[in-house]
């Protein structure tokens, strides 16, 4: 759909917010914290920020749980029983405040899982997330998202955008169905769009990188020296992948308590040593070296090709989480020019 | 699926016969030779094995496993009767139908004669679409070769060429197969290359000193298969983790040509 364009004011949008809430819609919105920021679920009004350049964690696991219950299951004498999770109880959530790379960070996941195989855990809450999102008026050192073919205002992934004015109002961008459906049970709150546009009140990214360069270099990078140099100081934490909002690397594992047990779906990271170990000893990739490398040519490289989009929107988690200072930025800088 | 009959191989390798508990599952159930599967002990967790049966063999599927971890220890304890869970079948397989019309060479060492033991039946029994048959197996000593009634009855076969091997000390003293690495047993039995297919598996330090000998008899890398095997947890490209480059071996594998493995990077 064509994207409708509105206005609604400062105290309209608390409005708005409490109307959600008082639908019952759970609302994820990013709160500021002891100088941290972190989407929380329900908080009150006064709680939400505007200001933040970054929360720690991204919101990936709004669609992909950290840990997901993948099956239920009772085992004794007479057999094992077996019972699926019921996908339809998955609940309606509202993220609210969310960041055009962040909103972007969706459609990364959706790429993995539903590239072949539609994945119906991820697919279901996917479904259920209405994106109401905030265009950024601040950034720092580590935001990249121009890089990677986004931008601070950017309307990927989003279903409403929000941008704030010089006046302290925001400007609305409607951009699907499903926000176009918010917008019109809460009509008396928007109002018509004001000449102002969002491209005076966006934070300055400027681009750094092609990624297309990038792709283009790595095809026959494979051997470089590159990977050893740079990846010297990695200790393979996983912390990156953690926070990364498009890594979708997972384990299954099973927990039992009694005779009762399920079936886990974790995050995992392709970062940890024993990420790829065969049984038998073998390691396809034994050293950290090769384990960053997957992780770079996976996002910049297998991705674009086998998925269709990059597997990074340049939101900088990464480097801002690392404890070695590995800085993914310079290190894309670098590769453009391999 | 039920553990229907469980067969002691070899040291800690057993063969377990599965057959699907709800016959709706039964009957929606097909796979080809190539394919592997997901197997699992409640609260112990997945393990990935091909599918080690033929798919011409109606009605069950059969995986061999040797216990090394915490799933295939849980595996081993079973009694038959008892149920594990299965999902499956994933990966692409072995292309039997352009192999029609060719003679076939098969080179196993050690436990990877099982992903190649559903090609080998399903190719026998539809025996009269290929030309001669020859299967090179080692293992490191008599006692760790595997399937071994079915061994014997490859080498009674009249057009089954049979070469077994063990390595240099793994013999008995009524061993009566050859004595020597796969690749120098290969270089001995020399097969033709002409109008051959060869399908290598076994430990990558076998296959590596396979292929210049399969090179050496003439073979080309597109008519030279074999299966890999990473690990693996979802089994549909997703996990992240048996991905060779840009390839995943549970999607664009298991089974790969020496042509395409050569373009693959070395990660596997």
């Amino acid at each position: 759909m064509e994207i409708e364009k509105k206005l609604i004011k400062k105290a309209s949008l608390e409005k708005l917010f409490e109307k959600l809430q008082a639908k019952g819609n759970k609302i994820f919105a990013p709160v500021s914290k002891d100088g941290k920021t972190e989407f929380q679920y329900n908080p009150s009004y006064a709680e939400v920020t505007y200001d933040h350049i970054q929360t720690t964690q991204s919101l990936k696991n709004t669609v992909f749980p950290k840990i997901e219950n993948l099956i239920r299951f009772k085992t004794d004498r007479s057999g094992v029983e077996v019972t699926e999770v019921d996908l339809t109880q998955v609940q309606s959530l509202v993220l609210w405040g969310v960041h055009p790379c962040d909103a972007a960070g969706f459609n990364a996941l959706k790429s993995i899982f539903m590239w072949d195989y539609k994945d119906e855990y991820f697919n279901s809450r996917l479904q259920k997330i209405a994106v109401i999102g905030l265009s950024c008026h601040k950034s720092d050192d580590n935001c990249f998202c121009t890089s990677v073919g986004l931008n601070p205002g950017g309307t990927q992934g989003c279903d409403i955008l929000l941008t704030k004015l010089s006046s302290g109002d925001f400007l609305a961008e409607i951009i699907t169905e499903k926000g176009k459906a918010i917008v019109t049970e809460a009509s008396e709150l928007f109002e018509t769009a004001p000449s102002e546009t969002k491209e005076g009140n966006l934070a300055q990214v400027n681009q750094q990188f092609s990624h297309e360069k990038v792709t283009k270099n790595l095809a026959g990078a494979f051997e470089h020296p590159f990977w050893v140099e740079n990846s010297l100081r990695c200790i393979g934490c996983g912390a990156c992948a953690f926070v990364c909002p498009a890594c979708a690397c997972f384990d299954i594992q099973d927990e039992t308590k009694g005779k009762n047990g399920k079936r886990l779906r974790c995050w995992d990271s392709c970062g940890f040593g024993l990420f790829t170990i065969h049984t038998s000893g073998h390691n396809p990739r034994e050293v950290q070296s090769q384990r960053w490398r997957q992780r770079i040519l996976h996002k910049f490289s297998y991705m674009p090709e086998r998925n269709e989009s990059l597997g990074c929107i340049g939101c900088g988690r990464c480097s801002r989480a690392c404890p070695v200072d590995m800085n993914i930025l310079e290190q894309l800088v670098s590769l453009e020019k391999l | 699926m039920e553990v229907e009959k469980i067969t002691e191989e070899a040291p800690e390798v057993k063969t377990f016969r599965l057959k699907f508990k709800n016959p709706e599952d039964a009957e929606k159930f097909e796979f080809k030779a190539g394919q592997f599967g997901e197997y699992s002990v409640m609260g112990e967790g997945e393990s990935t094995f091909c599918i080690a049966s033929a798919p011409t063999r109606k009605g069950y599927i059969e995986c061999t496993f040797r216990k090394a971890g915490r799933v295939t220890g849980a595996l081993a304890n079973l009694e038959e009767g008892e149920t594990i869970g299965f999902r499956g079948p994933y990966g692409n397989v072995f292309p039997i139908d352009e192999w029609k019309g060719k003679n076939l060479l098969y080179i196993a060492g050690g436990i990877a004669l099982p992903p190649m033991r559903c090609v080998i039946w399903n190719t026998l029994d539809l025996r009269e679409n290929y030309k001669d048959i020859t299967i090179i197996y080692g293992a490191r000593s008599v006692e760790d070769l595997v399937y071994k009634n079915e061994l014997k009855e490859w080498e009674e076969r009249p057009d089954v060429k049979l070469v077994t091997t063990v390595d240099p000390g793994g013999q008995t003293p009524d061993w009566k197969g050859e004595i020597g690495f796969v690749p120098t047993v290969l270089e001995k039995v020399a097969p033709s290359s002409k109008d051959t297919i060869a399908i290598v598996c076994g430990p990558p330090i076998m296959i590596k000193y396979t292929f210049p000998v399969l090179e050496k008899l003439g073979f080309t890398d597109e008519t030279i298969y074999t299966t890999l095997e990473n690990r693996m947890k979802c089994g549909f490209g997703k996990c992240g983790r048996c991905n060779v480059g840009k390839y995943f071996v549970c999607k664009d594998g298991p089974v790969f040509t020496l042509k395409q493995l050569k373009e693959l990077p070395d990660e596997y």
